[in-house]
Order: C-alpha cells, then structure tokens, then sequence
C-alpha cells in the first residue's frame, strides 16, 4: 500500500529528475572507482565529496520547499534541524574514532578529554551504534521541529512572525552550541572523524559509497515528497497556504497539517545534515547560523519554490556558482549573492522552474486555442463540442 | 644598540614610573620647602636616619625607609627619590650614606655639597628589592598628605586607606588634624578606623571604627570587617556581624540598582536600534533585514564625520558626534528612501519576499563596506564629555552610557512627538491601521511609505551613531544587533512606540538580571526561548493593535 501510495500520480518531470538523480548514484561512483585516471569519464577524488555536498543541500532545500512552498512556512530556521542531523551522525563518527584521538582515550573524545571531563555525559549514550545515531537523525530535528510547531502553530503564528521566531530558534541554538559546557565540542565542533561503519571515511570508496547513498536519499526523499504534496492531504495544504483562515472555515485542523509537513520537512533536513557531515568530515556551530539558513531560502526561491524539483536545481546551480566564484573572486561573491537575492526576488519570484513551467503551459494553452479555433472554422462545432473546447482552453 | 634596546624589558616599567612620580613630588617639595622652617637643625637629626639606610639587610632598610617617613621632613621624598633611583651609596661596612649622582662625584644626600675624600670606588650601591620599593612607594604616599595640591593629598589618602598600615596611624593623624577638604576628611578617617581595628585599641575606639568603617558601605569596607571580626574580642564580635550583614544588604541593592542600570544602558541600545524597524514593520508590514545595515552605515558615517573635522576643522573636533548625528540621519535617510523606490515598492503585499531581498541587500551593504573601509575595526573616539566615569553611591555610572540613554530617550520622544503632532505622522498612522483606508481619503500612501522607510533608517542611522562610541565599528556591526532588534519589535508589537519601548527595556533589563545567574550566553538563550514562548502567548507582541486591519 505504501508502494502503492509512493508510486502512484507523479508528474513526469518529478520522475524524471527523480531517474536522472538514481542515474547519478551509480554513474559517479562508477567513473571515480573504475574508469582511468586521465580519462573523459573519470570523476576525480575531491569532487565526490563535493557533489555529495551539492546533493545534501539540494535535499536541504526539498525539505524547505515542502514547507515554504506548500504550506507557506517561511522558515529561516530549516538550518538547525540540518546542523542537528549533522551534530547526531557526528557524535556516531567521534565516538568510532576510539583510541585513536590524540588524547587516546577509549572512551571520551578529544575535546572531553581536554576539558577535564571524566565520564561521557548521558546524552551520548547509544551513539557508539550507528542505528541508534540514525534514529537521532530523525527523532532529535523531528522532535523540535514538533515542539515547536506545535507551539507556534496551535497559537496561530504567522508570516514574518513566524520566521522572525524560527530565526531566533536557530540563533539561539548557535549560542547555545558554542559554549562549551554543552559537551557537543564547543566553538570547534566535531571533527577529525576516522571510519564510518568500519569503513575508513577518506577512502575513496567510502566517499563513492556516500554519494551514492546521498543521491539515493535525495530520489527517494522527491518521490516521497512529491507523493505528499499530491495527496488529498497534500492540495489541502496548498489551500492553508493560498487562503489559510477560509481552509479553517471549511473545517480542516489547519495546525495540525501544517504540524505535519513541518515534522517531516525537519526530519527530512535532519538526515540533508547527517549525510553531509561524513562527507565535509566536520559539523560546528557556524551551521547554525541564521545566515545560512536564508541562504537556503534562496536556494529554493531560485529553483523556484512549489515545484520540487526546483529547489533541488535551485541549490546545486547556486551552489556550483559559490564554489566557482569564491574560488576566482571571493570579494565578489557576497555582492553576487545579494543580488541574486535581490533579482530573484524582483524579477523571477516563480524561480527558474516555476518561469520556465509557466512558460510551456502558456504555450500549450496558446497552441491549445490555436486548435480550437482551426476546428472552429473547419466545421459547426456542435454544442457540446463547443463547451468542451471551451474548457480545455481554460 | 640592541642592549639599549632591550633595557625597558629587563626593567620593569612599574619602577620607571615610579622613579619619575618620585621626582615630581620632589619638584613639588622643593618649592614648597622654600617657605620651610630653619633647614640646618632639621637636616642633622635626619642624619642617622639616613645613615641607618646603608646598613643591614633589606627588611631593616625597610624599617630605615619607614622611619624617616614618619619625620615627615619635606627633605624625605628627595632622599627617597635618590634610594629609589639606586643613587645612594655607602661603604661595604656601613656608616655614612653618600649619594653619588652623575660621574663618579660623591655628594651628602642632605646637604647635597660635595664631600672630600671619599673615594667612590669603595662604596657600594644600596640595592632595592620589591618590599623595599613598596616601603619607598608607602613612604612617599604618606609624605603626600601633607601636600599642599588636593588633588596629590586625594590620591595620596586613597593609597593610604589602601594599605592602611597600623604604623603610620601617627602621620594619618597629624594629616587628619591639618586636613580642611571633607572628601579627604572622610579617606582619612575611614584609613584611621581601619587602622585602628587592626591595632590594639579600646573596645570602644574600635566600636566607633567599625562605625566608621561601615559608614563607607562597599567592597573593601567588607573585606576589612571580615577579616576585623577573625581576631575581634568577643564583645565586638556582634557589633562586626550585624554592620557586615548591613553592608551586605545594602550592596544587595546597589546590585540591584547596578543590573537594571546596564539594563536601561543596553535597553536604550536596543531601543535605539529597534525604533526604525518597529516603524517601517508596523506602517508597512514590512521586515528590513538590511536595517542592521543601517546601523552599521550611520557608525561609519560617523567615523567619516571624525576624520573629515580632524582633517579640515580641528577646532571642531569636540563636535564631531553632534555633527555626525544630522548627518548620519541625513545619509541613511536618503539610502532608505532610494531602497524603498528601487526594491520594496515592488514588492508590497508580499513580505516575505520583501524579508529576502532586504537580506541580499544587506549581503551587499556589508560587502560594499567592507571593500572601501577594510575588514577591521574603525577607530571613533569618544570626545571628552562622553568618557568617564561618575561614582553614585555603589554606582559606577559611565558618561557614554549615560548619554546614550539621554539621547535614546530623545529620539524616542521626537519620533512620538512627530508622529502624534504632524501631518506625516498622522498619515502614517492612518496607513498602519488601514491602509486602503487611507488611501481612499486621499493620502499618497507610496509617498507616505517612502517617507516612513526613510525615517526608519535614518534613526537607524542616529543608533549607529550611539553605538559607535560604545561598541566596534565593524562591517559586522549590524549583524549583531539585527536579531535583538526583531526580538524587540516582535515582543512588543507593531504599530506602537510605547510597545517598543517597553520591549526595549524589559529585554535589556532582563537580560542584564539573568547574566549574573545564568551566564551572558545562557541569558541570552533565555532571553530568546522566552520569547518564543511569550509570542505563543501573544501572537502580535505586548501592545498589538486592535481591530480588523491586522487580519488582513
């Protein structure tokens, strides 16, 4: 039945993109594993980790999508939830680093050891095992993002309130993390991780396995996504965004829908972070940071928001262009980023996928009446012809 | 040449200065020893005090030093001076004590003439060490009472009350005797109580020290009586435990009194930087993530204003803030109007979208700032009247802040002022509460949302101009303020002065009130879950706005 559920009416282009992801997945890893060095087709070492970034963020900002998009959450806090995944599947790679630490210490990791600490604080308990940590993934950013949600949408906080509140949630989380009694490892994070499921983290191998699980991940995450947003329940939650208080009226429990999408949309964020950090190999508080939370905002408002597809777009061409810019100008680049913001904003609020669908569906509609009319001239429509032509021309 | 180099590091800095105090005292001394009594008689019996510097081991050179001090003969601090400057000689055996100055002639310290045949290779220099100096430091501090300059006898009262050693009760009383000023009246007495309670006196005279001792209610009033009460007879005991607990009560309060000051202190910064924003949110609905950025650009402005009067009017350069202040409003007035015509006004009735493009804006803002200024911080000065301190009872209380304060309470009544008397302010406050109402009434709401956004950032502009004096001008220094400025705005309401001040003040105070228990970061957390959880409570802050206009 969830098969069933996940599978059924998907637009085209959801799977599409959805297939070209899946065909990264293997792909990638193929031609940095198996094809020659120097060859067309080989995918060098440092950029498998990088594209597994890129496919982190674009999950990031699927995750986004589904709230702002859909729901019309604006939320500039989806960082933390990200950071939170990432700080869960840190704490699994620290604790896999074992005596190994410069300090040696079989049990408490370096930073502890350098803080005088004597035994590891109860809430990292269980995070030797992977299943546990995985769970923490989800449960940890799923679990805030319920209280909070709950909170704020029980007492019907909304629009620029709404994300004024998720800002402060995760700047509040970014103090909170840089202190040091917090036992996450302070300014520095978490970091000089050893192996991840036995398997040595900088190994070429491991990385390819990595991405191939990010890409997987991600398709996975889109069809899930996309079988929401498609759902009954899902065209319900289009109209809390587009009339919230008249969904109200009509009897639907508004906060208990967007509840849902916001759970989930956090979970979904959670496990962006965790796939992220084994490959970036650090987390630190700076993930928190308001700042970039809205850049993934705008990630999702260039790819076009309410598409799915688009954020994913959305956040590996900004992406890519971060990389390419800070690298040849980097004094330019926060120019660059601020006038994509602007620009976005002003003249292309659909995003590149929304611009570019608007655009075909236009065109449709154009050849569509084009038709109509040629069938019209052609031949006396009947009247029912007529209403019929009619309609498929709205 | 590298040996001269590294003098002042092989010798401590502390004994230069001291060196160099000491020979103003003298200078002062000197003079005031012209009008001085019969020189002769008095100089012969310092002699053996004198002499008695050159002989034994450092702690009887200490008690020599402490000696001569109590004559209080106006010739002591030059004879110091000489000690401290490794100036004094004397035989290897001891006896008479020489002072040899410059080349190799040796001259009576007292008389300073010349002296025959004493051949200077066959004296030895009277070393120093740290309880020497020390001793020399007392010494000269107690000479200084009888100075005739307050200010000297003022500081010279305070070093005493500090050390407040049993010895010199003597000299403290003979400078009480002579003392005319109260301030220094006062030094003194507490300085004699506190002696007193550390000698052998009568139960009686110390109960009136205690007395005194407590009168003064600090810090260190505690500390004397704390350590008073360890060898206290057991009839005093009582009467030290009740004045500590006085004392401590009393310092309770000023506690108190000290947290809500830094309270109002960084609630009038926050008042400040959050004003604007609660203007343009409330009158358009509009967040302007870049008004950190305004902050920053009117503590800029400033910092051009500082230099461009260095350069071209130093005579002005005391007025440099006051002139910084129009300008700073004048300039980020006029970026606010130009935001608002090229960016916002395209994108009323979605805030949202307005919130990103303000925040891209401030991206180029920083960036912009930090090409032309550098990446570091901005040096602006604080002119005179806006640097020091002024003790109230337990209160240290600093002019800047307390200006600060002074000038947030301004604006803040200019703004109610303008918007409660004038025709702008009229307007804008028909199109905050209903804006196709005014509209229809015939008011330019474009031109009114011009104007607001203006004034939002030109008082942003005027907060820069505060916070430069207390805070770094550096291209991030919006960025840490932004946050706080929201808070404030979403604690309090939109469309409200009073809201925002009330947020402004109650955040700071708070905030200041948690640090000491919690710590300024945990505080701060605090603070901000707080928030969060009031906004549950009240979805559109303290003072929201009634009426339908705000369910749009």
């Amino acid at each position: 039945m969830i098969t069933e559920f996940l599978l059924s009416r998907h637009e085209k282009k959801t799977l599409v993109v959805a297939a070209l992801i899946l065909l990264a997945a293997i792909l990638v890893p193929l031609a940095n594993l198996l094809a020659p060095e120097g060859s067309l087709l080989h995918v060098p070492d440092h950029l498998v980790p990088l594209m597994g970034k890129y496919l982190c963020y674009a999950l990031l900002a699927l995750a986004l999508d589904l709230v702002w998009g859909y729901c019309g959450i604006l939320s500039l806090g989806h960082g933390a939830f990200f950071a939170l995944g990432g700080y869960a599947m840190g704490m699994y790679l620290m604790r896999q680093i074992g005596p190994r630490g410069v300090y040696a210490n079989p049990l408490l990791p370096d930073f502890m050891v350098f803080l005088n600490w004597k035994e590891l604080p109860w809430y990292w308990t269980g995070f030797n095992h992977f299943w546990f940590a995985g769970l923490m993934v989800l449960l940890v950013p799923g679990l805030l993002a319920f209280v909070f949600g709950w909170f704020a949408f029980r007492s019907r906080v909304t629009g620029v309130y709404l994300s004024i509140i998720t800002q402060a949630m995760t700047y509040a989380l970014l103090l909170a993390f840089f202190r040091n009694e917090m036992g996450f490892g302070g300014n520095n994070g978490l970091t000089d991780f050893k192996d991840i499921l036995g398997a040595n983290i900088q190994a070429p191998e491991t990385r390819a396995t990595l991405f191939a699980m990010t890409a997987l991940l991600l398709a996975l995450s889109l069809i899930l996504s996309s079988a929401i947003v498609r759902s009954k329940y899902g065209k319900v939650l289009i109209g809390v965004r587009d009339a919230e208080s008249r969904t109200r009226f009509l009897g639907y429990r508004v906060e208990n829908m967007k509840l849902f999408i916001f759970t989930v949309s956090a979970m979904m964020a959670g496990i962006a972070g965790a796939l992220y950090v084994p490959q970036v190999g650090i987390i630190n508080p700076g993930e928190f940071a308001p700042a970039n939370s809205i850049e993934v905002v705008i990630w999702t408002a260039v790819g076009g928001r309410g598409t799915l597809i688009g954020p994913i777009i959305g956040a590996i061409l900004v992406n890519f262009g971060k990389t390419i810019f800070t690298a040849a100008f980097p004094e330019f680049w926060l120019f660059a980023l601020g006038a994509l913001f602007i620009a976005t904003t002003l003249f292309l609020p659909k995003g590149i996928v929304g611009t570019v669908m608007q655009g075909s569906k236009a065109r449709a509609e154009r050849q569509k009446a084009v038709a109509a009319e040629k069938g019209r001239t052609a031949a006396q429509p009947s009247q029912g012809a007529a209403a019929h032509e009619t309609q498929a021309a709205e | 040449m590298i040996r001269a180099r590294s003098r002042p590091s092989l010798f401590s800095p502390v004994r230069w200065r001291l060196a160099a105090a000491c020979r103003l005292f003298v200078l002062a001394l000197v003079l005031t020893a012209a009008c001085g009594f019969s020189p002769a008689a008095a100089q012969e019996a310092l002699r053996p005090l004198v002499n008695a510097l050159g002989t034994g081991g450092f702690p009887e050179r200490a008690e020599a030093v402490k000696a001569l001090a109590a004559t209080g003969d106006p010739k002591v601090p030059e004879i110091l001076t000489y000690l401290n400057d490794g100036e004094l000689y004397a035989p290897k055996a001891g006896g008479a004590v020489y002072r040899i100055a410059s080349g190799n002639t040796v001259i009576d310290p007292l008389t300073g003439a010349p002296v025959e045949g004493v051949a200077a290779g066959g004296l030895q220099k009277i070393r120093l060490n740290n309880t020497l100096r020390g001793a020399i430091t007392t010494a000269m501090s107690q000479l200084t009472l009888l100075s005739p300059d307050r200010d000297k006898r003022f500081s010279a009262a305070q070093d005493i009350l500090k050390s407040a050693d049993p010895a010199q009760l003597a000299l403290v009383d003979g400078a009480l005797a002579q003392e005319k000023d109260n301030a220094i009246k006062g030094l003194l007495g507490a300085a004699r109580a506190v002696m007193v309670l550390r000698s052998d006196h009568s139960v009686e005279e110390k109960k009136a020290a205690i007395e005194t001792v407590a009168a003064r209610g600090n810090r260190d009033a505690l500390t004397i009586l704390t350590t008073a009460l360890a060898g206290a007879p057991a009839d005093l005991v009582p009467v030290i435990e009740g004045k500590i607990e006085g004392i401590e009560r009393q310092m309770a309060l000023w506690d108190v009194a000290q947290n809500i000051w830094y309270g109002l202190s960084l609630g009038s910064v926050l008042l400040l930087a959050a004003i604007g924003l609660a203007i343009t949110f409330g009158v358009m609905g509009v967040i302007n993530m870049a008004h950190g950025e305004m902050v920053m650009l009117g503590a800029y402005t400033t910092y051009v204003v500082q230099q461009a009067v260095a350069t071209y009017a130093p005579a002005l350069s005391t007025y440099g803030l006051a002139i910084a202040v129009p300008t700073a409003f004048l300039v980020t007035g006029l970026i606010g109007v130009a935001i608002e015509r090229g960016i916002i006004r395209f994108l009323y009735g979605r805030p949202l979208e307005t919130l990103l493009a303000t925040w891209g804006l401030s991206l180029i803002l920083q960036q912009a700032i930090r090409s032309i200024f550098g990446p570091t911080n901005r040096q602006v000065d604080n002119p005179p009247w806006m640097s020091g301190t002024v003790d109230v009872g337990g209160l240290a209380v600093t002019w800047n802040r307390l200006w600060i304060i002074v000038f947030s309470i301004a604006v803040f009544f200019a703004l109610l002022t303008l918007l409660k008397r004038s025709r702008l302010g009229l307007q804008m406050r028909a199109v905050t509460q209903n804006r196709r109402m005014a509209s229809s009434m015939g008011i330019r709401t474009p031109y009114v949302d011009a104007l607001t956004f203006g004034l939002g950032s030109g008082i942003a502009g005027m907060a820069g101009v505060a916070l430069s004096q207390i805070d770094n001008v550096s291209p991030n220094l919006g960025q840490n303020y932004i946050i706080d400025s929201f808070m404030v705005v979403v604690f309090g309401g939109v469309g409200n002065l009073w809201g925002t001040l009330v947020g402004a003040l109650s955040l700071g105070i708070a905030n200041k009130f948690l640090e000491p228990y919690a710590g300024a970061v945990l505080g701060k957390i605090l603070i901000l879950v707080l928030i969060i959880l009031f906004i549950q409570r009240r979805p559109r802050g303290l003072f929201a706005l009634k009426g339908r206009a705000i369910e749009q």
